[in-house]
């Protein structure tokens, strides 16, 4: 079974974000008027174990499980883009109430009105990819 | 039968915000995979409609162990849909609670979505409609313009301390924040 780590991994996130309220509109509301700590919290552990994760790997060069040293695949650097990008993403992260982990969630848990949130950023992808010539990077 | 009520309740931010973390190295070691879930939309994009259009042309069937991760995510929250549910009303800030009541926002029976504006019964209603249709697009488009989500730029991408991502994560903040705060209510009041 090559993907069994992928099916176990999802089936942890799924139900970490599930039970920790993470994938609630309301969550997100609360979160973008500083009304409680909750998101800032789970964001924040989030961050500082995996920095402590990725600093590891690094330090004692540990490789996967195959023995194959790890690649990290940094971004470009830009301003415009993660300025315009970004802000386009916040918004739509705050209308919907879910940025693409949550929107699976939300599905997986019976809430199909998710699902035309999926199907349109997807096509927001697309619109992306069509455009993307013609956008400040 | 404790242990099953005890993880029902909602679980605080302490014990979440780790096991989340703790996907990050674990991609990279079980399968040498930088953590993000948005790329998926590209992937989608790629495979049915590529449209001749460089950007969807790559191998995205090397990109498989995404579409894996999303069904294991989706059967995660089936199982804590089926079993795992808080039997509680979810707890929040009061000052918000009156504020969404004012926009006849009042059913809380649902903890992840205010129910009376996301059903199919209203799917024709304006206020589902631009949460819906147009944060949908916002979401894709942005996120694949600013180069990855929540999970690629403010988790993945600030764990391996890359500066793009503390610039992105940072706009990320602030779109969601003038949106909260100066769109959402005009949008609720339709």
């Amino acid at each position: 079974m090559k993907y069994l780590q992928y099916i176990v991994g999802g089936i942890v996130f799924g139900i970490v974000m599930s039970k920790s309220e993470a994938i609630s509109w309301y969550r997100i509301q609360e979160m973008f008027r500083f009304q409680a700590w909750h998101m800032y919290g789970i964001i924040m552990m989030a961050i500082l174990i995996g920095t402590t994760g990725v600093f590891l790997i690094k330090k004692f060069n540990i490789r996967d499980y195959r023995g194959n040293p790890i690649p990290f695949h940094p971004k470009d650097r830009s301003i415009p883009r993660y300025l315009i990008g970004g802000i386009i993403f916040g918004m739509g992260w705050a209308l919907s109430g879910a940025c693409p982990g949550p929107m699976v969630v939300n599905i997986g848990f019976g809430y199909y009105a998710m699902l035309i949130v999926f199907f349109f950023a997807v096509l927001g992808t697309f619109l992306y990819g069509y455009f993307r010539d013609k956008l400040p990077h | 039968m404790n242990m099953i009520v005890s993880i029902s309740q909602p679980w605080p931010w302490y014990v979440a915000g780790p096991i989340i973390g703790l996907t990050v190295p674990a991609l990279l070691i079980l399968g040498n995979k930088n953590f993000g879930i948005s790329s998926s939309f590209r992937h989608v994009c790629a495979s049915c409609f590529p449209n001749g259009i460089e950007f969807f042309k790559y191998e995205w069937q090397k990109e498989r162990w995404v579409w894996i991760f999303i069904v294991g995510i989706i059967i995660g929250a089936w199982i804590a849909s089926a079993y795992l549910q808080n039997p509680n009303e979810i707890v929040l800030n009061p000052t918000l609670k009156n504020e969404l009541s004012q926009y006849g926002i009042t059913d809380y029976s649902n903890a992840y979505l205010p129910i009376q504006i996301f059903t199919w019964h209203s799917v024709f209603s304006i206020k589902l409609l631009i949460l819906t249709v147009i944060g949908g697009l916002l979401v894709g488009f942005g996120t694949r313009y600013a180069d990855g989500c929540t999970s690629g730029h403010s988790i993945m991408g600030l764990s391996a301390l890359n500066w793009p991502s503390l610039v992105a994560t940072i706009f990320f903040m602030l779109g969601g924040l003038v949106a909260a705060n100066f769109i959402i209510p005009y949008i609720l009041s339709l």
